[in-house]
């Protein structure tokens, strides 16, 4: 199976951004997804640019991907898209249905991110004959759900159009909102955010009133609070048609959960305990993948 | 505008006819619709009885079939189209790609309508849902600005319902998995959200206690008024403050909106509440019926009436009301 590393959820300074995909470059990641996806504010690295951060991971042999935002509400969003869409020239990932309707109307093919609503084989086959070569699974979906929806697309004989793509490791996208909860918790409007998702590279931590980690707020976006984490499930994963695992973005060890992953890859064996750094910090789950609360972990 | 009323029930059909609804909505006896709650919703001999009730008064009766099916679970999701279509009922509020792909070869004379689960909130996304489905239709995500329904409405390829008054989502509907982080079950996948079956209530030392599926939710105080534990509404700690970090218990209500959303060109207002009771539907949709012929009749000059405001305060939640989106400085 391939390694990807998914788009940045969080807002970073523009060199933090930088340092990131240099690091990148001698990472085992074969795939490497870059651009917004959740605020058109964030203009640290402006939407032209990313392209530009690209060339050298395309040129140390990554595929590289272009994501785009996964909440499109005015008319500026959507221009700002279909100049990308325009002239990207490279791979682009879909995160709504707008992006989707652009590069299928441009005959370019897409990647259907995580937003995208997936749920069983004949949504995949419309979204396929649009143009998608690539789904990345809901994250509420399970193994069971997963397998079902690979069984048929085997039947239904396009199996070889589609790559399938697993949220394996971070924390979960889990909804996005007009509202900006980051502002919010500054007691700010959220046209005048002062972009405070600057001051959070890991967003914020939101706890029950008895401390149980719950969510974590990223401006308009709500992620799990705990960490997502199939490592444990790679030979699974494999065993029934996964081609590629996603590495979500954190400020601190993503590129030392790729070594772990790529080292699985390479046959070693390894126990889900040994992402100590995260572990430390927070817990993992893994639910969703056992069609359980995805707060679970098993 | 079109007022599109709510009914889990027949009591509540009738309840929503007899007080003004133009159309209503109702959903089958499955998940396969949003609102899959015990003892609510449509069966075969219900569903007959809902349609004819409707026609007899001229209005327009719709179904939602608006989850996302899974393999496991696809061919309710086919029945439930199939039976919609043979009811003759019209229009269906689909969500699904695959659902909405069936239902338009199968169906090819079916009005579709895009429910807000399709999640569809700008022109490109409309575009592709009207273009490889015909949809006549869609129900826009609570999730913009009033200028931004604007904007859309001018250059939308479909007609556009927008929601007037009732619970309210802050998150952009399909797209939204916190019900299912903490109880395995979503809108989405279940037509739950932060299922009764999941819901524990308390008293202790501290308070009457909220919880979902062990998690504590909120916590209130003797005399506080103790909401549903919707995920989105509850009270945590971030940074160590304890608030409402997503949103306080309230309603939407944009009656005072009318005027401005009809000169924007919305074609139809939505009223939610499946879950809710025939005494609340009649109250809900007879205040909406006065208002919208009020405007009909008063144009510019149209005023909303205090009594109105009192009388959907009164059946709302956490007893408040809010522009949500609508509003930029709510967001």
């Amino acid at each position: 199976m391939q390694l990807s590393l998914g788009p940045i959820f969080y807002y970073w300074p523009r060199q933090q951004v930088e340092d990131f995909y240099h690091q990148a470059l001698a990472s085992p990641a074969d795939i490497v997804y870059l651009g917004e996806t959740v605020c058109p504010k964030r203009r640290e690295v402006h939407p032209s640019e990313w392209l530009e951060m690209a060339a050298p991971l395309a040129e140390a042999g990554k595929q590289v991907v272009l994501s785009t935002l996964a909440l499109i509400e005015s008319r500026a969003d959507l221009a700002t898209l279909r100049k990308l869409c325009d002239q990207s020239g490279c791979l682009m990932e879909a995160n709504d249905m707008a992006a989707v309707e652009l590069l299928s109307e441009r005959n370019l093919p897409f990647v259907a991110g995580p937003s995208i609503n997936i749920y069983n084989s004949a949504s995949l086959r419309v979204l396929q004959q649009a143009g998608m070569m690539r789904w990345v699974m809901p994250v509420e979906l399970s193994r069971h759900t997963l397998q079902g929806i690979l069984e048929e697309v085997q039947q239904l004989g396009f199996a070889q159009q589609v790559q399938t793509e697993i949220f394996s490791y971070g924390h979960l996208p889990l909804a996005y909102s007009a509202r900006c909860f980051t502002a919010r918790n500054r007691n700010l409007p959220k046209d005048d955010c002062q972009l405070s998702c600057l001051d959070y590279p890991d967003g914020i931590p939101v706890h029950t009133r008895e401390n149980t980690s719950l969510f974590t707020l990223n401006g308009i976006q709500t992620l799990s609070g705990d960490i997502h984490n199939l490592l444990a499930e790679y030979h699974d994963m494999a065993a029934i048609g996964v081609d590629i695992l996603r590495i979500s973005p954190n400020s601190s060890n993503t590129f030392q959960v790729l070594a772990q992953f790529d080292r699985i890859r390479r046959g070693e064996t390894l126990s889900n305990q040994l992402i100590a750094s995260d572990q430390e910090a927070a817990t993992f789950c893994n639910g969703y993948w056992y069609g359980k609360p995805g707060m679970d972990f098993t | 505008m079109e007022l599109v009323c709510p009914a889990g029930s027949l009591p509540a059909l009738k309840a929503a006819v007899d007080n003004g609804a133009d159309a209503v909505y109702i959903g089958f006896r499955d998940a396969t619709n949003a609102r899959h709650f015990a003892g609510l919703n449509f069966n075969d001999s219900k569903a007959d009885q809902a349609l004819e009730h409707a026609r007899r008064h001229n209005v327009r009766l719709f179904v939602a079939i608006n989850t996302y099916p899974q393999p496991h679970n696809w061919s309710a999701w086919q029945t439930a189209v199939d039976r919609a279509a043979h009811l003759g009922v019209d229009a269906l509020i689909v969500a699904d790609l695959g659902v909405l792909d069936y239902a338009r070869e199968r169906h090819p004379q079916l009005a579709l309508h895009l429910s807000v689960q399709g999640s569809a909130t700008n022109a490109a996304a409309l575009s592709f849902y009207q273009r490889r489905f015909d949809i006549r239709r869609a129900v826009l995500p609570r999730v913009l600005s009033l200028s931004q329904v604007r904007q859309l409405a001018a250059v939308s390829p479909v007609d556009l319902e927008v929601f007037g008054f009732g619970s309210l989502c802050i998150m952009a509907e399909g797209r939204c998995h916190l019900s299912s982080y903490v109880t395995a079950e979503s809108p989405n996948t279940c037509g739950a959200c932060s299922p009764a079956s999941a819901v524990r209530w308390q008293e202790t030392a501290s308070g009457r206690e909220s919880r979902l599926n062990g998690v504590l939710i909120d916590r209130f105080k003797a005399g506080e008024n103790a909401g549903y534990p919707t995920l989105c509404k509850g009270r945590f700690k971030v940074e160590e403050q304890t608030y409402h970090a997503l949103e306080e218990p309230t309603s939407l209500n944009t009656l005072a909106l009318i005027p401005q959303l009809a000169e924007i060109g919305i074609k139809a207002i939505k009223i939610e509440g499946r879950q809710r009771s025939p005494a609340y539907v009649a109250q809900v949709v007879s205040v909406w019926r006065e208002a919208l012929d009020h405007y009909h009749n008063a144009g510019e000059c149209f005023t909303p009436r205090r009594e109105w405001f009192d009388t959907l305060s009164r059946v709302s939640e956490g007893s408040q009301t809010t522009f949500g989106a609508y509003s930029r400085p709510w967001q």
